[in-house]
């Protein structure tokens, strides 16, 4: 039997297409609570990582363990479904362009599958969506269609979308990319205030400034490796690798 | 031109009218169930029903509908298939509407944005409730235009069962140039009868895509 005795674990990731390796033998840890941000390159496979912890993406090879149980268990395809779709409950993600229902409402985007899953009396159900929407400040276009939301508006929604579902650990692939600038602090907030209230978060993310300020751990990654790993005022201060350096650079030098 | 003649077979013509409207809507539905099916054939994970999928396009596509009917009423009786001619038009359309339906359903279903799926999926919803609450509800609304031409095209083809003598209204319009001669008023009638049927569905068709359209 296999000791579990963290987390989030990522034991050995790796993932091909084909012939192209995108993750190289990666193990990850996360604790309750913690929050880790994945940075590097474009095309260095932090989508993929993060895509392969609710299974998203499939691995090639390695396993996902989430809480004690195994997300990409081998099973059969009826019992993987249901296995997966229970996992995936627990994990919320939240995407760089929203994909928010465009045929529902911010209230029924967030209490659809609460809703179908969970068996919410309709009463509950509109508790539990002011309550999310309340918790991202879109109480006030609660009945709105995500068309006449802004790009900030519509990602707020889809948070709160995804903490509907009470997620254990909650993903973020660049949630802030797709923005524009002006809009990129509102939904920061959001991410802060989830950070203060200790959810377990893994981020991807091109803000550099941003990670530093909420995550506990920084991992650097190109071409498919972890590169370097560590605290931010390591990682960010004091790099230890010349990729992370060049990295941070050419990523910093805009800020600085 | 023979405008009393005109009026005089008019009632005459109205009841063929009312058979193409009859066919039209039967072929209509006969399409719909066709296309329904063979859209998710196309859209299986299974390989064999994403074949049959294709054939079905292919063949129903591939030939021409007379040919498909000719087939079906002159040499169904051959393999045992026993049908009156009007049974024969409205099965001979329905599963040639349903080889277009097909594509116009699968294209509308496919150019729904993947990260719907993926969004929907992420939250915990089946494959199958993804698609019936999250990725139907989008593609449907993008289908009815589409299908609108469909529909247009396959009331146009009902006068292919003229051929096969279903007294609808291109064959009522023949039948009527045998005792009269006018070729020019029959034809110009039955014309403007189709029309009207068309018009008349185009602007339903129009009223419906405002109507499911979000705002
Ligand atoms: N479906 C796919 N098929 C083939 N290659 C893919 C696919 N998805 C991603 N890749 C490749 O995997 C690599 C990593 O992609 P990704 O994880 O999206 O990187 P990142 O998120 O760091 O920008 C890239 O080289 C990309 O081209
Ligand atoms: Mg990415």
């Amino acid at each position: 039997m296999t000791d579990q005795s963290h987390f989030v674990e990522i034991r050995h990731a790796q993932k091909s297409y084909g012939t192209l390796e995108v993750l190289k033998d990666i193990s990850l840890n996360v604790e309750r609570g913690q929050i880790v941000a994945i940075i590097g390159p474009s095309g260095s496979g932090k989508s993929t990582l993060l895509r392969a912890v609710n299974d998203l993406d499939s691995l090639t090879g390695g396993e996902v363990w989430l809480d004690g149980v195994q997300v990409n268990k081998d099973l059969p395809h009826r019992q993987y479904e249901k296995h997966i779709n229970a996992m995936r409950q627990d994990i919320g993600m939240v995407f760089q362009h929203f994909n928010l229902f465009p045929h529902l409402t911010a209230r029924e985007n967030v209490v659809m599958a609460p809703k179908m899953l969970k068996g919410l009396s309709k009463e509950d159900a509109n508790k539990l969506a002011e309550e999310q929407l309340e918790k991202v400040g879109m109480l006030d276009r609660i009945d709105y269609y995500p068309s006449r939301l802004s790009g900030g508006q519509k990602q707020r929604v889809a948070i709160a979308r995804a903490l509907a579902m009470k997620p254990k650990l909650m993903l973020f692939d660049e949630a802030t990319s797709a923005l524009d600038p002006e809009l990129v602090d509102e939904v920061n907030m959001v991410m802060k205030k989830l950070a203060e209230e200790h959810m377990t978060m893994i981020i991807v993310t091109h803000e550099m400034d941003f990670a530093a300020s909420v995550c506990d751990r920084v991992l650097f990654m190109d071409q498919g490796v972890v590169v370097e790993e560590g605290p931010p005022e390591i990682v960010f201060k004091n790099p230890t690798k010349d990729r992370t350096r060049e990295f941070l650079r050419k990523h910093l030098a805009g800020a600085a | 031109m023979d405008f009393d003649l005109m009026l005089r077979v008019y009632p005459f013509f109205l009841d063929a009218a009312w058979v193409t409207i009859q066919l039209s809507v039967l072929t209509a539905l006969l399409g719909l169930t066709c296309g329904t099916l063979g859209a998710s054939a196309r859209l299986s994970r299974f390989a064999l029903l994403r074949f049959l999928g294709a054939a079905y396009v292919s063949v129903f596509r591939g030939t021409p509908a007379l040919i498909q009917l000719f087939i079906l009423y002159f040499g169904g009786p051959q393999i045992g298939i026993q049908l009156d001619a009007f049974e024969a038009g409205v099965i001979g359309l329905g599963i040639n509407a349903g080889a277009y339906m097909t594509e116009t359903i699968r294209g509308a279903i496919i150019s729904i944005d993947k990260g719907q799926r993926e969004a929907a999926r992420t939250l915990g919803l089946s494959q199958w409730q993804a698609t019936y609450n999250v990725i139907l509800p989008q593609a449907a609304r993008l289908m009815v235009r589409p299908l609108g031409v469909n529909l247009n095209m396959l009331i146009k083809a009902t006068a292919l069962v003229a051929a096969i003598s279903v007294v609808e209204l291109t064959y009522t319009a023949q039948r009527y140039i045998g005792s009269t001669y006018k070729p020019f008023e029959m034809f110009l009638l039955a014309g403007l009868l189709y029309m009207i049927i068309i018009y008349a569905t185009g602007r339903a068709v129009t009223w419906l895509d405002r109507k499911v359209q979000i705002t």
